[in-house]
């Protein structure tokens, strides 16, 4: 098990967002948390990256415990995040917010070679390199969420919500990417309400509902559920 | 006489913009008035005066001893004043602000008494001659000084990784910490940035006027503060415009005959530059999050 989390509670003031969540991803997976809008699943990753610390519970990663860390140092053990809305830096070029994202690395000649993999990956953040991120498109930005954060070289990429406010097209290539990225090595960990999206890339999912995990089990099996179907598929 | 007026001013206002710097740094990042920034630039006066009388230094060490007191304390103050209320609301930041600001004045008055002490003269009086222009040696020295501290930060805020931290940290809090870069050593970087820039505003200030007061950071941290508002807080380019308009308006103001109001000028402007552009004259809109 590379990623386990356990019983995890977290609260924001009053109001329970996880209420005692528990799963686990193995070494070379895609797992996906899929669930409605408010259901907790970006609270998750944020707890795992260490922005929110948990009320109650833990969080394991090759025999750390990463409740107890700040965010910087979770980078550095080998996790890293591409937010909700893809939160580029707009004010910073293409070239820099890619720089942002080996920030923990000092080896410069390999941040060199994860620069030209990155290009090579997202040929079009190499035409931009030079322009404000602000002034890319959706997609764009979303490519840079994700060059920015391989650029950290992570063994675990969480990703919250990457098909949000795109156009069908460019969902399917961004998922498409996602794969790749996986079979090059990266472990990953996907947050969408695109369940259909979501499952048809995944290895296993999680469903969560309003702060606990309802159903579990290897993603082509869910997308089979009839409560799947119904409830995150718009199946009748 | 105008051109003579627009040396002053730039004289006067490279030092606002000098102090401006630090107010809207800090504020660029952790969104705080750091009251007690006009405190840093008085006791950075003071140790100017001191690198000169006790350690017998010269221009260059009493510039230099003075930035390396106030990074101390700059960051210092940051860690024991802000810090631990990182996470309260920011009127409580705040108002250790100026608890801070009260505390560093009244120690100063303690220590040093309220009479103004006089700089020891480092730099001879010699006056230049340009056309109709007359420029003393240590308004050269103050303009060259503050052009050459500007243009050094706006290196490391430009091309310096910690630089480059400092503005995606400014620009977007937490997704700066999901890069992995830490938080609190750019604070602290900021902090002690903006009080080197405060530091070295003092010694010209205490240099220029030959006088050195605690009290003196008041109507000069005011004034600055004014001059980061005017020039958009948060923005490096606008505190730097901001200052300089400040101090050549001022500076015009008393020609024209002004003198009394003379620090009333800063906070009209700033009133009427609000009105017409409430972010200030490089200010960004505000963004609301949805």
């Amino acid at each position: 098990m590379l990623l386990e989390i356990k019983d995890l509670h977290v609260s924001y003031g009053a109001i329970r967002a996880l209420s005692g969540i528990s799963f686990n991803i193995n070494k070379g997976e895609i797992v996906a948390l899929i669930g409605a809008n408010g259901a907790g699943k970006s609270t998750t990753l944020r707890t795992i990256s260490g922005l929110i610390k948990p009320a109650k519970g833990s969080i394991f990663y090759k025999g750390m415990e990463l409740t107890k860390l700040p965010p910087h140092k979770i980078v550095e053990a080998g996790i890293s995040q591409v937010p909700e809305g893809r939160r580029v830096f707009p004010d910073m070029t293409v070239m820099e917010n890619l720089e942002m994202g080996a920030y923990t690395r000092k080896d410069k000649a390999e941040i060199k070679e994860s620069l030209k993999s990155v290009f090579k990956r997202f040929p079009r953040l190499e035409e931009r390199k030079c322009q404000l991120a602000g002034t890319l498109s959706g997609g764009e930005q979303q490519m840079l969420a994700m060059g920015r954060a391989l650029m950290a070289r992570p063994d675990v990429m969480l990703l919250d919500e990457p098909s949000m406010g795109l156009a069908p097209m460019l969902v399917k290539e961004i998922f498409n990417i996602i794969k790749d990225i996986n079979q090059t090595g990266t472990t990953i960990l996907l947050v969408e309400q695109n369940a259909h999206m979501a499952l048809s890339i995944s290895d296993r999912a999680y469903v969560l509902e309003t702060g606990n995990i309802v159903l579990s089990g290897r993603a082509d099996e869910l997308a089979h559920n009839e409560q799947v179907r119904k409830a995150y598929l718009g199946e009748d | 006489m105008f051109e003579q007026q627009i040396i002053n001013g730039l004289t006067l206002g490279s030092v606002y913009a000098l102090i401006a710097l630090g107010y809207t740094m800090v504020y660029g990042i952790i969104q705080l008035i750091n009251f007690a920034h006009g405190e840093i630039y008085m006791i950075g006066a003071f140790t100017g005066v001191m690198m000169v009388t006790v350690l017998g230094q010269g221009f260059f060490g009493s510039i230099i001893g003075a930035m390396i007191v106030c990074i101390i304390l700059g960051v210092l103050l940051e860690r024991t004043a802000y810090r631990p209320l990182r996470k309260s609301t920011r009127l409580a930041a705040l108002i250790s602000a100026i608890g801070a600001s009260i505390f560093l004045q009244n120690a100063m008055l303690l220590w040093k008494g309220p009479q103004p002490v006089g700089f020891p003269q480092v730099i001879n009086d010699a006056i230049y001659h340009i056309g109709s222009i007359e420029i003393t040696k240590i308004q050269l020295i103050i303009l060259v000084t503050s052009a050459v501290l500007m243009a050094l930060l706006n290196y490391i805020v430009k091309y310096v990784k910690i630089g480059k931290a400092m503005r995606a940290a400014s620009q977007d809090y937490d997704t700066a910490s999901l890069m992995g870069i830490n938080i609190n050593s750019v604070i602290s970087f900021t902090f002690a940035l903006g009080s080197a820039l405060a530091a070295a505003g003092g010694v010209l200030v205490g240099m220029y006027f030959n006088s050195v007061a605690p009290l003196m950071g008041v109507m000069a941290g005011l004034k600055a503060f004014c001059a980061a508002v005017l020039g958009g807080i948060g923005s490096i380019p606008g505190a730097m415009l901001g200052g300089i308009f400040l101090g050549v308006a001022e500076t015009m103001g008393v020609a024209a005959g002004l003198s009394t109001y003379k620090d009333a000028i800063a906070f009209t402007l700033l009133i009427i530059v609000l009105l017409f552009k409430p972010t200030g004259l490089l200010g960004k809109p505000i963004q609301r999050k949805v």
